[in-house]
Parts: C-alpha cells; structure tokens; sequence
C-alpha cells in the first residue's frame, strides 16, 4: 500500500529525514516511535503534504501512484488521513459543514454526485453511533474550545467519515488521560479492516496497548534505527530511548 | 463641481422655493460648506479616502423623483420586503408614491412638514446634529440642500412588527447623478424597530451620493440597523448614519459593504443618557479597485453606558480599506465599558488597509480597550482543510466565510441574513 524509499526532507533548509525506508501492506498495523526531534512529526506531515516541509529526495509510492507529485487535498481523497497533533480550531465553521463538506469534496474527485442531506445524515447517524459522538460536538464551530479528549475524538470521527485506506496518528496519544485513549483506541479498532492500515507515530508505548502493532520501527536522528514486533516497543518502554542511541552511536562511531 | 459657484445657484433656487422654515438650517449649512469645501486628503478625517477627483465631473442636481415606476424597481426590492415597510428614495429624493407603509404605528411625512407641525421640535432639536461631529464641507453639502427628504416617527410603546426597508435609489441612465438623500428618524419611549437601509444604482453613468440619516433613539427604545452596500463599481457614496441615544435604550448596527467604487461610512453613536447600550458591527469584504472607508465614532456623553464593537475586512484584489474607530469618553461619563475591535484579512498582495483605532478618555473610572490585527488566511487552518480532502480553493472560502461568521449572525431579519450569505456565497464560488 505505502511505498517509503531513501526518504529525505527538511524545513527551512535543515534536513530532518535522512533517508526513511518503509513498507506498510493492506491490514498491517505499524507504529514509528522515537526521542523527541527524531523526525516523528516531519514524518507524518511530509507524507500529508504539508507546503512547510521540502523533499529533499526519496521517493513514496501510495497505492501505485506517486504521493510526492499529489496535493494534500488529492492524497487526502487518494486515501491517505493524517489524524493531527493539533487539530486547528476554527471558529465560525460548523464541525459538520466542515465533515459534509469534505465527505462531497473527496466524492467530486472520484466523480461522484455529492451526498444529499438525508444520505449525508443518515452517514453521520452511523458513524456517530460507532464512534460513539454526540451531535452536541458535531454542532459546535470546529474544534473551538474542545478539550484534548473532544479533539481527538473529532479527528478521529473524521476519520470514521472519510474511510481512508492508510490512517496516520500523530502522536494521537498526547496531552489525552487513560480514558480518552481507550476511546479513542476503540474509535481507530473499530475502523481497521484487511483493506486498511494504520501508522501510529508515538512516542510513548502506551497507545500501543490499545492500537496493538504488527510491526515497530524505531526513528532516531532521522533514520529507522530498528524495527521488530509490539515486543520491541515494551523494551524500549523499559529500557528508555538512550539504549537505542547509544547503539546507534556506537556503530556510527561516534 | 468643485467650485462653489456651481452650487450656489442651485442653493439660491432651493431657498427662493422653500415654504417651511428649513431655510436657516440651510444656510448655515451652505455656510459652513463654502468655509470647509469638499475634504480633500490634508484633511485628517479624509486622510486615506480621496474624493475630491469624483468633483471634477459634471452630475446631474436631480429636484425630483424621475420617471420610475414601480415595476421599474421590483427587482431593487430586498428578500421580505412583502412583509416590510418601503421607504424609497430616487436620487436623493422621497418618493411618496413608491413608497409603502404597512405598520400604523410609523407616521412617515415629509421633512419639511414635519419642521412645522406638532414634531416641529423633535425636528428643531435633532436636525443636523451629526454637524457636530463631522466638521467637513461634505456632511455641510448635505444639509444644504435638504430637500424631498423624509421623518419617521416610531409611535412610543409600539413594537414594530415589520422592519422598515429604505432603498437609496439613484437613476444614472441617461447622466451622471448627484444625489443627497436626507432623512431624521424618531424612535419614540418604548419603541422598537428595525431599519434595513441599502444602496442601489440604475443604469451605467456615474453615480455619487452622499446621504445622511439621523436617528434620535428615545428612553427604553430599541433600534436595529443594517446598512447593506453592494452597488457597482462605477458608483461612490458617503453615507453618514448619526445615532443619538437620548434615552437608556439599545441600539445594534450592523454595516456590510461588499462593493462600490469609493464608499465612505460615518457611523456615530451618541450615548447621550445614562446607561445606554450600543453594539456595533461591520463586515466588508472587497474586491477589484474598490475602496471602503468606515469612519466609527462612539461619544460617551454620560455615565454607565456600554458599547461593544467589532469591525471585520476581508480584502482582495487591489481593494483599499479604512478603519477609524473613535471612542470618546466624556469627564461626566464614569464607569464607562467601551470596548473596540478591528481585524482584517488581505487575501492579496495589492490590497490594503488602514486602521487607526482612538481612545480619548476623560473619566478616571472607565474600562475601555481596543485592538487592530491585519493578516493572512492562517496556513495551518488551509492545511487542515485540505488534509481532509477539501480543495485549497474551496478551503480559502471556507476559511473566509468561516470569518465572517461572528459578524453575519448578528444580522437578525432572517431574510436580510439569507440575502447577504448569497451575496457572499457568489462571492466566494462556492
């Protein structure tokens, strides 16, 4: 499904990736962890597209298409789903004239007639339902005076909305209790089929006794320095990240 | 038209024709404009919004309403004007004929009437009072010559059901059209009513008018007003609305500009009484080569008054704007709550705008602030949106919209609200 190849890319001239090579299959569950400044977030965004990150080399296969060449909007509606540190609030925009919108937009690039209100609704019924989202949420401006929980929740509702082939979480797990993140987990279960994958960027372990991965992969200074099974991310729980840099450091001679 | 010989023949006309006291104000008036003249850029007030070139042309000094007929101005009319009282005016003039009054609570006469009959006082007190606040030749020009200008009396303790529409009507299709519409509304004692005001021109000549309206807002009154500018751009207007709380009463004005050659608002709000409440908002969002120039003044004369206010721009193109918001605070007017509000977004590189926000306080006691911003659509905000499939253009207008939200719900007749989400909807494509 997702194709990473020798991956390199940087903001305001300074390389943060440094070579990323990744293969993510239909179904897998995948989690990038790593020290703060490894690169987790450049990662994610560059794969969404943001205008602020340069490729600087490499290449990234999407479903047979080059995701590089794509505008955010078309990677989003090729399938792709960035679910956000931060989601942006944006006051004046009704959370669900925002949701209907997008749902119409990625429609009209597949050349689809847009939803009507009752098929709109009755989506939004159902969703809401297996998310597990009240419509006073929905209702309100979008993400304006949410809590981390609430915020959360909505991406992931989105999500729910826009059926993406490959999801991306970043760091979905920050600044959220042990409760939102058991919701929101069950949100992301719910929503995992053979069809579809998941990459979880984190850097602490425990989302991941909720979004159990097949694979981890360890980013540091801007490469994967290591991967292997969940078991890996419990070691690294254990032992810290500093084990992982020294190793590193060692064979690099440093 | 620059010189004031070219005026004085009309004026001279005017006084020689007049029957109904209304000659000294007049003259006054005309006095004060051959003092002033018309304001050009060394003027502090007029700084940013050149007019004086829109004088070096010949208009027509239109005296009476033309040959409109009603069929003439259906299309003119504004969503729910079955269910509203029309007030027409034609080039500056009062069209008793065109117009419609539905609701027996409003006497609607004309002014000079009303300078000599049982409101001869309210009219002696109220007429050209925005003259002090607007010490150029242009509010002068428009006294000058009043004429075929109207007065609405909102009966005390009468709720007025039906929103009264006044239409700005200018006739520019055979010539260039000077006009001056007048008018001095009365909301009397425990009244409440809602005025809907909007420019409109016919016709490919060009057009200036420079109208003055003067509300006196008496105790326990409420008033609601929404000025709605989107003629064309070969047209150009200032409009002064000068509103003089009297009375602990409320007043909400709402002014959406959205096109024009050169538009330059005065509003003024006198909080003449204690406790009074003034909340005012404004939206314009500009394209092309217009120009928008909203001039704000709000004068705390006593104490305990409070008023809100919050202007936004959204500019593209090579538009210009203006913001001047002027909060006075009297030494009389203790605990003063004045709070200003300013924000602007240029969607282009050629687009600008001015804003200069002053407080001058002479209490000790009072709260007061006041804050300016100009940006740029916020880049993370655009990603978001098309982080979930949302095209960037799409996601542009959404943004715009999404900005102008806080201004447009306090629009409140649901069909005026309905008309201006169109026109901005057409605006931003989508």
């Amino acid at each position: 499904m997702l194709n990473i190849r020798n991956l390199q890319a940087g903001i305001e001239g300074r390389k943060i990736l440094k070579g990323i090579n990744l293969e993510i299959k239909a179904g897998e569950v995948h989690a990038i962890m790593g020290p703060n400044g490894s690169g987790k977030s450049t990662l994610a965004s560059t794969l969404a597209g943001k205008k602020s990150y340069e490729v600087l080399g490499g290449s990234v296969d999407f479903l047979g298409k080059d995701l590089l060449e794509l505008s955010p909007e078309a990677r989003a509606a090729e399938g792709l789903f960035l679910a956000f540190q931060y989601p942006i609030e944006i006051p004046g925009l009704s959370t669900t004239n925002f949701i209907k919108t997008a749902v119409n937009e990625v429609r009209k690039y597949h050349g689809k007639d847009p939803l009507d209100a009752v098929g709109f609704l009755r989506m939004m019924k159902e969703k809401m339902a297996l998310m597990n989202i009240e419509q006073s949420l929905l209702s309100r401006p979008l993400n304006e005076g949410f809590s981390g929980g609430e915020k959360k929740r909505n991406e992931i509702f989105q999500m729910a909305m826009l059926e993406p082939k490959l999801a991306i979480l970043d760091e979905t797990d920050s600044g959220l209790d042990i409760d939102a993140i058991r919701i929101v987990s069950n949100g992301v279960n719910k929503l995992r089929n053979k069809d579809n994958a998941v990459l979880v960027v984190t850097h602490y372990q425990r989302l991941l006794d909720y979004i159990v991965p097949d694979f981890v992969h360890v980013l540091y200074n801007g490469r994967i320095v290591k991967s292997g099974t969940k078991e890996l991310a419990l070691e690294l729980e254990e032992r810290g990240y500093d084990f992982i840099k020294n190793e590193v450091n060692v064979e690099e001679g440093v | 038209m620059n010189s004031v010989e070219h005026y004085k023949e009309h004026f001279d006309q005017l006084q020689s024709t007049d029957k109904n006291g209304l000659t000294a104000i007049r003259k006054n008036a005309f006095d004060a404009f051959n003092k002033f003249g018309i304001p050009t850029s060394r003027h502090e007030e007029w700084k940013y919004t050149r007019i004086g070139g829109l004088f070096n042309k010949q208009y027509q000094f239109p005296v009476s309403t033309g040959s409109l007929s009603a069929n003439d101005i259906n299309d003119l009319r504004l969503p729910g004007h079955e269910q509203a009282n029309e007030l027409v005016f034609i080039n500056g003039i009062f069209s008793f004929p065109l117009s419609k009054i539905i609701s027996p609570e409003l006497i609607v006469q004309s002014l000079e009437e009303a300078a000599s009959n049982e409101f001869k006082e309210i009219v002696a007190a109220n007429l050209g009072h925005s003259s002090d606040y607007l010490k150029d030749g242009i509010n002068a020009l428009n006294t000058a010559f009043v004429n075929g200008a109207v007065f609405v009396h909102v009966s005390k303790g009468k709720v007025t059901e039906h929103p009264i529409y006044i239409y700005n009507i200018t006739d520019a299709r055979t010539e260039n059209i000077f006009s001056q519409p007048r008018s001095l509304v009365h909301v009397g004692q425990n009244a409440q009513v809602q005025l809907i005001e909007t420019y409109v021109t016919i016709g490919a000549s060009e057009s200036f008018t420079n109208a003055v309206m003067e509300i006196v807002v008496e105790e326990n009154a409420l008033l609601e007003y929404y000025k709605i500018q989107n003629d064309a751009s070969h047209t150009n207007q200032v409009s002064t609305t000068h509103i003089r709380q009297v009375g602990k009463s409320y007043v909400h004005a709402v002014t959406i500009s959205l096109n024009g050659g050169i538009v330059r608002n005065n509003l003024n709000i006198v909080l003449d009484a204690e406790r009074c409440e003034a909340h005012l908002y404004g939206l314009y969002f500009q394209k092309g080569k217009s120009h928008i120039d909203n001039h704000t003044v709000v004068d705390n004369v006593k104490p305990n008054c409070f008023s809100n206010e919050l202007y936004k721009g959204v500019m593209n193109d090579e538009a210009s704007g203006v913001f001047n918001g002027k909060i006075f605070v009297r030494q009389l007017a203790q605990k003063t709550n004045a709070y200003q509000s300013n924000k602007n977004v240029l969607l282009s590189d050629n687009a600008t705008v001015n804003a200069k926000p002053q407080l001058e306080i002479f209490a000790d006691d009072v709260k007061c602030s006041h804050g300016c911003t100009v940006g740029q659509l916020d880049e993370e905000a655009l990603f978001y949106l098309q982080s979930r499939g949302i095209a960037g253009k799409v996601a542009h207008s959404l943004l715009v919209r999404a900005f102008a939200t806080d201004i447009l719900e306090h629009v409140k007749p649901a069909p005026i609200r309905a008309y201006i989400e169109t026109l901005i909807a057409e605006r931003l494509e989508y």
